[in-house]
């Protein structure tokens, strides 16, 4: 126990050429990341993606087949999960149904043996506004107490890393705003890193400074939300955060800072800096909210691209209407108009066009 | 009509309180004998009131000797067979490995055999064997028939387990021992209480299997199939109601004490 | 790596002390009673019995015990019976009609078995007796003939049968009624199921995992027990487990007592894994 080195400054958090093979399925395939220390990090995917056994490596709870994980210089890779200076908010909370919320929480710093655990544990609870509620059992208190509880059992020990393993997938939606407000805030209160994995791409964005992608055991794309998003790397991760529209085309080479793009017998260019290839098949990408819908090819603004179609669908969705336009060669794009009450409804039915401004569409190699 | 549309809602609740009647009726018959002086020592039949069986339960000092080695076999069985039990749970549970079905089979058997073949087995076996029957035979085979019973009621409990429980334990420093003692442990625990209470029950009232392995060890079911023969003093039917007003309390201790307390 | 080596050998160990007492003192006998059933008969425990192989011996005891063989699975497949048409409206009343009564009723089915087995059926002796008060009154309302018993008649030792295993087979009927969610018999009246048919239809067919670990945990125990036939019978309904025990602990005839048990062992494990076979395995393990 002794070996829990807190007072070492913690370092980053660094998993190298990690791989954890069930069977003749890599759940996790040759996996390497950094997270910097003090950052809240989050492993966005869908379900089965690999992203919670990442967080067991991490803990110590499965063992890689092949790689490292590393903390600082620390290699950590074959330390027993109580050994790490790690700790984990479990999904659905694991919380021991047999004691109290106090002893709950106390219960690292017991196994630690740091005496007294009173003036911690109590600080701790007040910390994630659970005041008063320590003789309580799990089973008296609300999924979001629970939540709250996890939370202060796992860093009233002041791990160099917390994981959060989807730790508002069991709330409803309002709570789930709320928590995530919270977490951020106490991340943001204690400095410790955060490495959290969820499937809610809306929760990633919003909580975290870095958000790595994963698809089959690999990272797709890793960066700042807003990067990511603005500019993906790969048709996988401009699908999975948010939407996108891809047309498939052929890349022509580069031609005054722009990559020349022939797509169903049109021309489009795309600046260099926002090109992910320059040459063969390519897809090209634009976010709906970045198109506007126009009557017709003519009314086009200067320097904007478009492509026309038939209106197929409006959707209200509130803040914007979503739009479904079928070009002529039968692919569907999507376009939201925000309901600003500056434009007016387009009718469905209607012939349209939707155009961009070139800076805003992004270039992908087929091949991802 | 009225009557007939109370019926038709109630039935089925009558028809349970009947036959819940049926199964109360011999212990009632019991608790009412206890206080029976019978006019002969062959009668099974009411003759007049008294408290002297229950002033002098062992009236018989055969009888409570045999009840007493009765809870003595009973409770090295049940140690016997919690821990080996027990242990063949967490095995069954908590591990894959080569042979599994195959013990599960093996715990299987004895409760799929009747008893009968289970006492004439080993019976069989202790005369081929040469081993003298007795106070010992009849612990071994007590163990052998309560270890199934173990095994399921634990595997259950355990079964029915979180494991991130224990994988939280182990984040939160406990090392495997503290896990097992912390965690694992106290939420087996009711499963293993359960589990030994059945046991006990099991051999403190086995007739069929020690009748084959008891030789001349005379337990209180023993005492009380000879009695049955030779006449039996009513003393018995103290201790057979002094045994279910004693479970009956444990029960209902347990169920309060199982209540949470806000 | 020694803590992989460690954890590979542990569920072994584990199972070691479990495993061996199973087998030395059920598997290790159950060769024995075989062997013993193939013994020479003219033998006796006195001089010894030679191993002759005698297969001659399974079917002597068939002919020779066979109303008792007979009558045994008869009157455990009448308190079957019997124990079902109690049993299931219990098992029923106390998973979806107690409500909040439900424990107490539950611990109504256990505690009768808190007093010794053979107390109660010795109790059951003196309800049935001849001058007791139900007797008199089934003659006096002439469902039984002036000079009619209900002790030492084959109706007592089914009634007591039934009496003695009813709770084996309300438990686990209980247990997966109460599973029942009671959302699918809402969708089935909804589709037009009449009472009857949803309990046809649904009820029943769900509830079958318990009705099939209830009859075992019934037949099983009813079928091999001569307590019974010895309390509350005389020899005419004497079943093959009063034979058994006669021929082990009386007459001394290993090699028929051996054949007999070994046959009824064989009946019952055919009944066993022929329902286990049906109802799929995984709800009894």
């Amino acid at each position: 126990m002794t070996g829990m080195a807190r007072e070492t400054p913690a370092g980053d958090l660094r998993l190298a050429n990690l791989t954890r093979r069930f069977g003749a399925l890599s759940a996790v395939d040759d996996l390497s990341l950094t997270v910097g220390q003090g950052s809240f990090f989050a492993l966005l995917g869908a379900s089965g993606c690999g992203k919670t056994t990442t967080l067991r490596m991490i803990a110590g709870l499965e063992e890689p087949t092949s790689g490292r994980v590393l903390l600082g210089d620390r290699d950590i890779t074959a330390l027993r999960p109580y050994r790490r200076p790690v700790n984990t908010v479990f999904q659905s909370y694991a919380l021991f149904p047999h004691l109290s919320v106090f002893e709950n929480v106390a219960f690292g710093l017991r196994r630690r043996g740091i005496r007294p655990v009173d003036g911690e544990v109590t600080r701790m609870l007040s910390l994630v506004q659970l005041d008063g509620y320590g003789s309580r059992r799990p089973a008296q208190l609300s999924g979001g107490e629970q939540q709250r509880v996890a939370l202060a059992r796992a860093l009233v020990n002041r791990p160099q890393v917390l994981l959060l393993d989807e730790p508002l997938g069991a709330l409803d939606l309002t709570l789930r705003r709320r928590m995530q407000v919270e977490l951020k805030r106490i991340q943001t209160e204690v400095g410790v890193t955060f490495v959290h994995v969820t499937h809610d791409q809306e929760e990633a964005i919003t909580m975290a400074d870095t958000v790595a992608v994963m698809n089959a055991g690999r990272i797709e794309q890793q960066g700042a939300p807003a990067d990511i998003y603005e500019f993906p790397a790969t048709a996988f991760v401009a699908n999975f955060l948010g939407q996108s529209n891809l047309l498939a085309g052929e890349a022509a080479g580069v031609s005054g800072g722009d990559v020349v793009v022939t797509a169903q017998g049109a021309r489009f260019s795309v600046p260099v800096g926002r090109a992910r290839a320059e040459r063969g098949p390519v897809q090209l990408g634009v976010r709906p909210e970045k198109l506007r819908l126009v009557g017709s090819a003519d009314q086009v603004p200067q320097g904007h691209q478009h492509v026309t179609g038939v209106v197929t669908d409006a959707s209200y969705l509130g803040v914007s209407t979503q739009y479904l336009l079928r070009t002529g060669w039968g692919a569907e794009l999507s376009v939201f108009v925000a309901n600003s009450g500056t434009s007016t409804p387009v009718p469905v039915g209607s012939t349209a066009a939707a155009c961009w401004d070139p800076r805003h569409a992004f270039l992908l190699s087929a091949s991802s | 009509m009225r009557l007939s549309r109370w019926l038709a809602d109630r039935w089925l609740m009558i028809v349970a309180l009947l036959v819940l009647g049926y199964l109360a009726l011999p212990v009632l018959v019991v608790a009412a004998l206890s206080f029976n002086r019978p006019s002969s020592r062959l009668s099974y039949d009411f003759g007049e009131f008294t408290v002297d069986n229950w002033r002098q339960p062992c009236a018989t000092s055969e009888m409570c000797d045999a009840m007493l080695r009765s809870v003595q076999i009973g409770f090295l069985a049940t140690v016997v067979a919690t821990v080996l039990g027990t242990l063949m749970a967490f095995a069954l549970v908590r591990h894959r490995f080569r042979g599994r079905s195959g013990i599960n089979v093996l715990v299987f058997l004895p409760m799929a055999t009747p008893e009968v073949v289970l006492g004439t087995s080993l019976l069989a076996l202790f005369v081929a064997a040469g081993v003298p029957q007795g106070f010992w035979t009849i612990v071994v085979a007590h163990v052998m028939f309560c270890v199934s019973f173990v095994v399921v009621t634990v595997k259950a409990r355990l079964a029915g387990m979180d494991r991130r429980l224990e994988e939280a334990a182990m984040d939160l420093y406990a090392n495997e021992w503290q896990t097992f003692r912390r965690v694992t442990l106290p939420l087996v625990l009711p499963g293993i209480v359960a589990a030994a209470l059945l046991s006990f029950s099991l051999s403190f009232d086995d007739f069929i299997v020690t009748n084959f392995t008891a030789g001349t060890t005379v337990t209180f079911p023993m005492y009380v199939w000879g009695a049955a023969q030779r006449g039996i003093p009513p003393q018995v039917n103290v201790i057979g109601t002094a045994m279910f007003v004693v479970a009956l309390l444990l029960v209902g201790i347990s169920s309060l004490g199982r209540r949470p307390t806000r | 790596m020694t803590r992989l080596a460690r954890h590979r050998l542990l569920p072994y160990l584990l199972l070691l002390p479990g495993t061996a007492w199973l087998l030395l003192f059920f598997g290790v006998p159950l060769a024995q009673l075989a062997a013993a059933s193939l013994y020479d008969p003219t033998g006796s425990l006195s001089t010894g019995y030679a191993m002759t192989w005698a297969l001659g011996n399974y079917p002597d005891v068939v002919q020779a015990y066979w109303p008792q063989l007979s009558r045994s699975f008869g009157y455990a497949g009448l308190a079957l019976a019997l124990a079902l048409l109690l049993g299931y409206p219990l098992a029923y009343a106390i998973a979806r009609k107690a409500g909040r009564w439900k424990n107490l009723l539950l611990v109504c089915v256990v505690a009768p078995m808190f007093t010794s087995f053979l107390v109660r059926t010795l109790a059951w002796k003196t309800i049935l007796s001849d001058s007791g008060a139900l007797v008199g009154l089934l003659r006096d309302v002439h469902l039984l003939a002036p000079d009619g018993r209900l002790l030492a008649t084959p109706f007592a030792v089914v009634l007591g049968l039934t009496y003695n295993f009813l709770p084996f087979l309300v438990l686990p009927l209980y247990a997966s009624l109460e599973r029942l969610d009671h959302r699918l018999l809402e969708a089935a009246s909804d589709l037009y199921a009449s009472p009857v048919q949803a309990f046809r239809r649904v009820t029943l067919p769900l509830s079958r995992p318990g009705l099939v670990a209830g009859t075992l945990l019934f037949f099983i125990p009813a079928s091999g027990d001569y307590v019974n036939a010895e309390l509350l019978g005389t020899p005419n309904e004497y079943m093959i487990g009063n034979v058994i025990d006669s021929a082990f602990l009386v007459r001394l005839d290993y090699p028929q007592g051996a054949a007999l048990s070994f046959l009824l062992m064989a009946v019952i494990l055919a009944v066993v894994f022929g329902c286990l076979r049906r109802a799929g395995t995984e709800e009894v393990w």
